[in-house]
């Protein structure tokens, strides 16, 4: 069991280090490579508690895409972050204020936090060794929370409408292909001979 | 539960080797290689030019779109893997919820293809 603590602390350290640095570095794209460092290390957290499926997505949904769009974002953004910083001892104080309410929230959240009886029973009860992780969550999701699984549906089918009328806008100085305008077009009508005059122009 | 970590074990070595390779690779370069820096050789290199401008800058909108489109379709296929994998098992209010899934998801998918945004101008 040694080697199994051993990358629970490493992956533990590496996930706040990760997450701190994505905080206190200078420049905005050290920052983005340091949360897909906090990502990973995340997903390595994962496959410790036997969330072999959800770790893989962690993967692929988090630093595969949304890592990706980050990046994309602060490195061609114009932003002018040294602006951005200059500005940052006005905001200080609402920003400490801000702090100093959350500190509070959290501290009479956990003051008055019990475990629940059926984590408890949860925690008692062993995972299965013969149902694989993602089989298991395939017999959940889809029939047991059926309504969820919908409305995750819908929220993606709201979130692909929106960012389609937030940002198309179709330029009308570019010329476009119209593949059936442009199979059909009538050979005759788009060639036409001309007599032209000897010495004269068109 | 163990057996499942055994599995992941050859990865936590080969992330072990990743490190330490990279580690010795900065270290060897900061120690054997032979550094006689000038200002020419350290300045932004473009091509022979000097650099035009910084590289942040204003650009199409669109970029956006195909990677947020991307990202939507990406969460779909995730939703795919339990499915597929436990179709042996599933019953039959599973297998048709997945499909009112995938058909409001491409419901989305004509619509986007009826506007245009996957086309590139």
């Amino acid at each position: 069991m040694g080697a199994a603590v051993f990358a629970f602390y490493l992956f533990a350290l590496s996930t706040i280090t990760g997450g701190l640095f994505t905080v206190l570095s200078r420049n905005p794209v050290h920052s983005v490579l340091w949360l897909i460092l906090s990502f990973l290390s995340s997903a390595g957290l994962f496959i410790l508690l036997g969330a072999e499926f959800v770790a893989m997505l962690m993967i692929i949904v988090y630093v595969g895409a949304v890592a990706v769009l980050f990046l994309f974002v602060v490195m061609m953004l114009d932003v002018d972050f040294a602006s951005l910083k200059a500005e940052m001892a006005k905001y200080l104080p609402l920003g400490l204020l801000i702090v100093i309410v959350l500190l509070m929230e959290l501290a009479m959240g956990l003051a008055v936090w019990v475990p629940s009886d059926g984590a408890k029973m949860v925690l008692g009860a062993p995972i299965p060794s013969d149902t694989h992780n993602t089989a298991a969550l395939g017999l959940l999701i889809y029939d047991q929370y059926f309504l969820l699984f919908q409305l995750a549906g819908l929220i993606l089918l709201v979130a692909m409408i929106g960012a389609i009328v937030l940002t198309l806008r179709h330029r009308k100085d570019v010329k476009r292909q119209d593949i059936l305008t442009q199979i059909y077009r009538d050979p005759d009508e788009a060639i036409s001979l001309k007599d032209v005059k000897p010495g004269q122009g068109l | 539960m163990d057996d499942l970590l055994l599995e992941y074990l050859p990865i936590l070595v080969f992330l072990g080797i990743a490190l330490g390779l990279g580690i010795i690779l900065l270290l060897a370069a900061a120690v054997i290689a032979i550094r006689n820096p000038d200002p020419e050789k350290v300045s932004a290199y473009e091509c022979g030019f000097n650099a035009f401008d910084d590289a942040r800058m204003k650009f199409d909108v669109r970029f956006y779109l195909v990677s947020i489109l991307f990202i939507i379709f990406d969460l779909e296929i995730a939703f795919l893997f339990p499915w597929a994998v436990a179709f042996q098992d599933i019953s039959m209010i599973g297998f048709w919820s997945m499909i009112v899934f995938l058909g409001v998801l491409t419901v989305g998918f004509a619509y986007e293809w009826k506007k245009g945004a996957l086309e590139w101008e």
